[in-house]
Order: structure tokens, then C-alpha cells, then sequence
């Protein structure tokens, strides 16, 4: 056992008072919740009339609904555009940063600011820039002579839906990949300058599989953002009676939980959307033991 | 030698390029928003960053009877202050268990407490909601800072990394003077990990005044609502009216709290990310 102190006496009571919040948490809204969206997964229930054990059936018709399967194609194509996206960019950025020149804090505070304020007001802006008629972007295409664009139309709105996510996660992976750049010793890169090496080897040779541990975090971190995405998506692609252009699982669920008032239907598809993301996570984990390199 | 000097002003000048261009799409987005939202109704459309004229209008817009949003203001404070005590709080309370006091289970119900992390959110939103509904508290803000008040994964793990570090000596100085386990954790860890403490306010905050799943579904009906749900909601009502510069002028209102913490205590955030990413 590890250190620490025993508690005396009747201090054995506070022990439990410092953790009870803690402990109710963990068995009634993490666990409890879990297990109670996988018994509502097995029912109809719309909360007006009591629920009704259909079984299995909330699940094979996922496999049916076109619209669940687009929304799974979706979330999908969402995660392949955005995790590759925001880890090569956001290395880039941290690497540029990490070559010690003036005013990196600046540039360090710029890059950030997408991750402070909220991705509504953010995307308030975004609705401007991919206006059709007014929008800034296809103001820029015209002066270039080049026809203006529906950047949020149904064949280009994931393109266009994607960057923005990116734009607001840059600056987060910067930080991480800043952290574990600055971790590898100096004396690596001044050693093998003696051998001759050049800029691009030492990045492919020393930079890149030290900073590993951080990528794998950050792929990690990303494709689990990746696949509760919502705000950009709510403030973009929103259209009436709460559908959107490019639907993803996460606005699936909203959907049908809070507009159709299904909610045996979304306790299901929140429980497939869990056990994908699972599974990936334990791919990931497979991973790390064969490609990540820990000192 | 001067061959390097000369490679290495290159990729100099290369970098600062680079990221200069980089700093400019970062930027963009939030010089239109403040432009936009300083011109008349009549020029929102111009394609310009310097508004020509000025108008301090759309502010004063903002605070008509009519669009609530000073309530809306109000509502995110309050709920995003509970929100951070509730979470600097319990997170600390177990934290400090956790990571000085020697108990039976410990180990294991701090594993049970990491794993919940890898519990996606969306999970636990439907039974959540159905108790809350029963409860009575749909269209209040109870359930929005309420689970605040039960602790989290996160929290409790940034906080007790940052226990970990503190010298053991100092418990033991302090056993031996006869100080409790409460004093231990009031008078010696708390003041203590006011760095760590303050990194897990600014995350917790900024979490929460940026939400907008949970007061989406909570409370969803404008004008009690929160500023993130107002804004969506005001986004459908102007997009037809045509109003863009007020709407600016709230999506701008809206962000400048965190704003001005951050360009004031931007270390905190950095370290936040940086305690979480790299101390696994």
C-alpha cells in the first residue's frame, strides 16, 4: 500500500464526508447513468405514457434507419477529416513555434484564442464568413474571378464544418505538442548535428518518435471530440424542426430524444455511438504499445 | 559557418511567415465580429474591417427590454460560478483523500473514478434528464450546476497530481503538532494548490459558460436561458430580420469575460491543458 495517513478515530467519518459527493457521482451519474441508458436502450418511452420492454428491437431497426446509417456515415467522415486534421496541423504549428524566435507568446495567444471563447459566437461569425450572397469567403472568390461557392450546402458543408472544428481545436493540440516538444533534450539534436544530419532527418530520426506519446494523446483526445461533436455543427447546419444538413450521431440523439421525444430510440444509438468509441479506444490502446515510444 | 547563418535567417523568415498566416485565420473571425458588430444595420455586409460609420447602436440594442439579454448575462454567470465552486469543492475534497489519506479501497475507487472519463457524456444525458423531469427542475438551472456539486474524473486527478507534489513533511509536521485530517486539508493542501486550484476554476468556468448541449435541453426556451442558447436562438430570429450587427455585438458581449481572464491569467489555461497532457 502507498503512503499517506491513517486517519484517527472519528476521523474515519470526515474521510467519508471528503468523498461521499465523489462516491455518489460515480454510482449515480457515471455507472447508474450508463446502466440506465442501456436498460431505456430496450424500451419505448416517449416520459408522457409508461415505458414498454420492446427488447432488441430499438437496435435492429438502427440497422435499417437510413437516416441513423447516414448519421453514422457522417460521424464517420467527421472524425476521418478532423482527427488527421487537427493533430498534423496543430504538430505543425507547435513545431514552427518551438524554434526559439521572438514573439512566440503572441502568436502562441493568437492561436488560442478559438479554444477560450465559445464555439456559438464563434460560429455566429462563421455564418457570415460562408455566407452565400454576403459572405466573406465567396467576396474573397469574386475578386479572385472565381464563382462563388454554397459553402454550407449538403455535398460541401462536412468540408466546410470540419475546418471550423479545426480552427477551434488548433490551439489545444499546439499546447499539448509544445509541452512534449520542449521535454526532448537539447543535447539529441546538437549530437547528431555533429554526425551530419540534416533538419528534415532530425525531425524524422529524433523529433518525431519522441514526441509520439504526445500524438497518440492527442489523436486520442481528438477522436473523442471527434465524436461528440455538436456546437459547430448545431450553429451550422441547423435547419427547422431540429434537422441539420450534415446530421451526426451526437445531434441524432438530441434529436430524437428532445424533438421526437424518443427516447428508448436515442438511449440506443448513445449506446452504439459508446461501444464504437469504445472499441476504437482499445484499437488506439493496441496501438500504443507498438508505435509509441516512452523514455 | 556562414552558410548556416544565412539557412537559418531563411527558415526564420519562413516560420515567422508561416505563422503569421496561420495567425491571420485564427484572428479574422473575431476582428469581423468586432467590426461588424460597431456598424450600422444598413453596412453589415461591407466588406470592410474599419466600420465607416461608428455606431455604439447594436450595443445599446442589446440591452432593450424586449431581447432579455441582460438575464441571459445573468443566467451564465450565476451558473457558471456554481459550477466552478461546486467542482474547486468536491474535486478538491476527494483529491486530497486520494492522494494523503491511506485508506482501504483507495486504489481501486480512484481506478472506478478514472475510467468514468472514458464514459462519453452523451451516455449519461437521457437518465440524467428523465430524473431531473421527474424531479420537477426542466427549466430551472438546478440541473445544469447541480452535478457540478458530485465531483469528476478530471478535477479530482488535476488537483491530486498537483497534492502529490507536495512535500509529506508537512503532513507529519502537522500530525505531530495534533492537526486533524480537516485542518491538514483546509490549512495545509488548500492554500498550498492555489496554482492547480486556479487552473481548474478557469477550465471549469470556461466549460461552462461556453455550454450549450446541456442548456439546450434544459432550458431551452428563450429568454430564460443561458447566452450560448440565446444566441442560437437570437441567430434564427435576426437571420431574418437581417440584423447581423446586433447579433455580433451579443456573440461579442458574450465572449469578453473569458476574453479579458484569459490576456490576464493565460498561464492558468496553458497549464491546465499542459498538467492534463503530458503528466498521464
Amino acid at each position: 500500500m502507498e503512503a499517506g495517513i491513517k486517519p484517527l478515530g472519528r476521523e474515519k467519518v470526515w474521510l467519508w464526508i471528503l468523498l461521499a459527493p465523489t462516491l455518489f457521482g460515480l454510482v449515480f451519474s457515471a455507472f447508474g447513468a450508463l446502466l440506465a441508458t442501456l436498460g431505456l436502450s430496450f424500451t419505448e418511452w416517449d416520459l408522457f405514457t409508461s415505458p414498454k420492454w420492446v427488447g432488441f428491437s430499438n437496435y435492429i431497426t438502427l440497422f435499417t434507419d437510413k437516416r441513423f446509417l447516414r448519421a453514422l456515415a457522417n460521424t464517420a467522415q467527421f472524425a476521418a477529416l478532423y482527427v488527421p486534421g487537427v493533430v498534423i496541423i496543430s504538430l505543425f504549428v507547435a513545431v514552427l513555434m518551438n524554434r526559439a524566435i521572438k514573439g512566440i507568446s503572441l502568436y502562441r495567444t493568437m492561436y488560442y484564442l478559438p479554444v477560450v471563447t465559445s464555439a456559438v459566437a464563434t460560429a455566429l461569425v462563421w455564418n457570415m464568413i460562408y455566407g452565400k450572397d454576403t459572405g466573406v469567403l465567396n467576396y474573397i472568390l469574386k475578386q479572385l474571378g472565381m464563382q462563388p461557392v454554397c459553402w454550407l450546402c449538403a455535398d460541401r458543408a462536412m468540408l466546410s464544418v470540419v475546418i471550423v472544428n479545426i480552427w477551434g481545436a488548433i490551439g489545444e493540440g499546439m499546447i499539448i505538442f509544445l509541452a512534449g516538444l520542449t521535454a526532448i533534450p537539447k543535447e539529441y539534436y546538437e549530437a547528431s548535428e555533429i554526425d551530419g544530419a540534416g533538419r528534415f532527418q532530425q525531425f524524422f530520426r529524433i523529433t518525431l518518435p519522441l514526441i509520439t506519446p504526445s500524438i497518440f494523446f492527442q489523436t486520442l483526445i481528438s477522436t473523442i471530440n471527434a465524436f461528440q461533436a455538436f456546437d459547430y455543427i448545431y450553429m451550422l447546419t441547423r435547419r427547422g424542426q431540429g434537422d441539420s444538413s450534415i446530421p451526426v450521431v451526437v445531434f441524432s440523439i438530441y434529436r430524437n430524444a428532445w424533438h421526437f421525444n424518443k427516447y428508448g430510440v436515442a438511449s440506443a444509438q448513445a449506446i452504439e455511438l459508446t461501444l464504437i468509441v469504445a472499441a476504437l479506444m482499445a484499437v488506439y490502446l493496441w496501438a500504443e504499445k507498438k508505435f509509441v515510444v516512452y523514455e | 559557418m556562414n552558410n548556416k547563418k544565412i539557412e537559418k535567417a531563411i527558415l526564420d523568415i519562413v516560420t515567422y511567415l508561416l505563422l503569421s498566416l496561420g495567425a491571420v485565420i485564427m484572428v479574422t473571425p473575431f476582428l469581423w465580429m468586432i467590426a461588424t458588430s460597431f456598424k450600422r444595420p444598413a453596412d453589415q455586409f461591407t466588406m470592410t474591417l474599419i466600420p465607416n460609420p461608428a455606431t455604439l447602436d447594436n450595443y445599446r440594442s442589446l440591452f432593450n427590454v424586449d431581447l432579455n439579454f441582460p438575464l441571459m448575462f445573468a443566467n451564465s454567470t450565476v451558473i457558471s460560478l456554481l459550477v466552478t465552486i461546486g467542482q474547486l469543492l468536491t474535486c478538491s475534497m476527494a483529491a486530497f483523500c486520494f492522494a494523503v489519506v491511506k485508506f482501504r479501497g483507495r486504489e481501486a475507487l480512484f481506478a472506478a473514478l478514472l475510467a468514468t472519463l472514458l464514459i462519453p457524456f452523451h451516455v449519461t444525458l437521457i437518465p440524467n434528464f428523465i430524473i431531473f423531469k421527474w424531479l420537477g427542475l426542466t427549466g430551472t438551472s438546478v440541473p445544469i450546476w447541480l452535478p457540478a456539486f458530485w465531483g469528476g474524473a478530471f478535477g479530482t486527478f488535476l488537483i491530486r497530481q498537483y497534492f502529490l507534489t507536495i512535500p509529506r513533511d508537512l503532513v507529519d509536521a502537522a500530525r505531530v503538532d495534533g492537526a486533524s485530517l480537516l485542518q491538514i486539508f483546509w490549512r495545509v493542501y488548500l492554500p498550498l494548490a492555489k496554482p492547480a486550484l486556479a487552473a481548474l476554476a478557469i477550465f471549469t468556468f470556461q466549460g461552462a459558460w461556453n455550454d450549450l448541449l446541456h442548456p439546450l435541453i434544459y432550458m431551452p426556451a428563450a429568454p430564460n436561458t443561458t447566452l450560448t442558447v440565446g444566441l442560437a436562438f437570437f441567430q434564427q430570429q435576426m437571420v431574418l430580420g437581417g440584423k447581423f450587427t446586433i447579433l455580433m455585438a451579443g456573440a461579442f458581449i458574450s465572449i469578453l469575460p473569458l476574453l479579458l481572464v484569459f490576456f490576464f491569467a493565460q498561464r492558468y489555461f496553458i497549464q491546465g491543458i499542459a498538467l492534463t497532457g503530458v503528466k498521464r
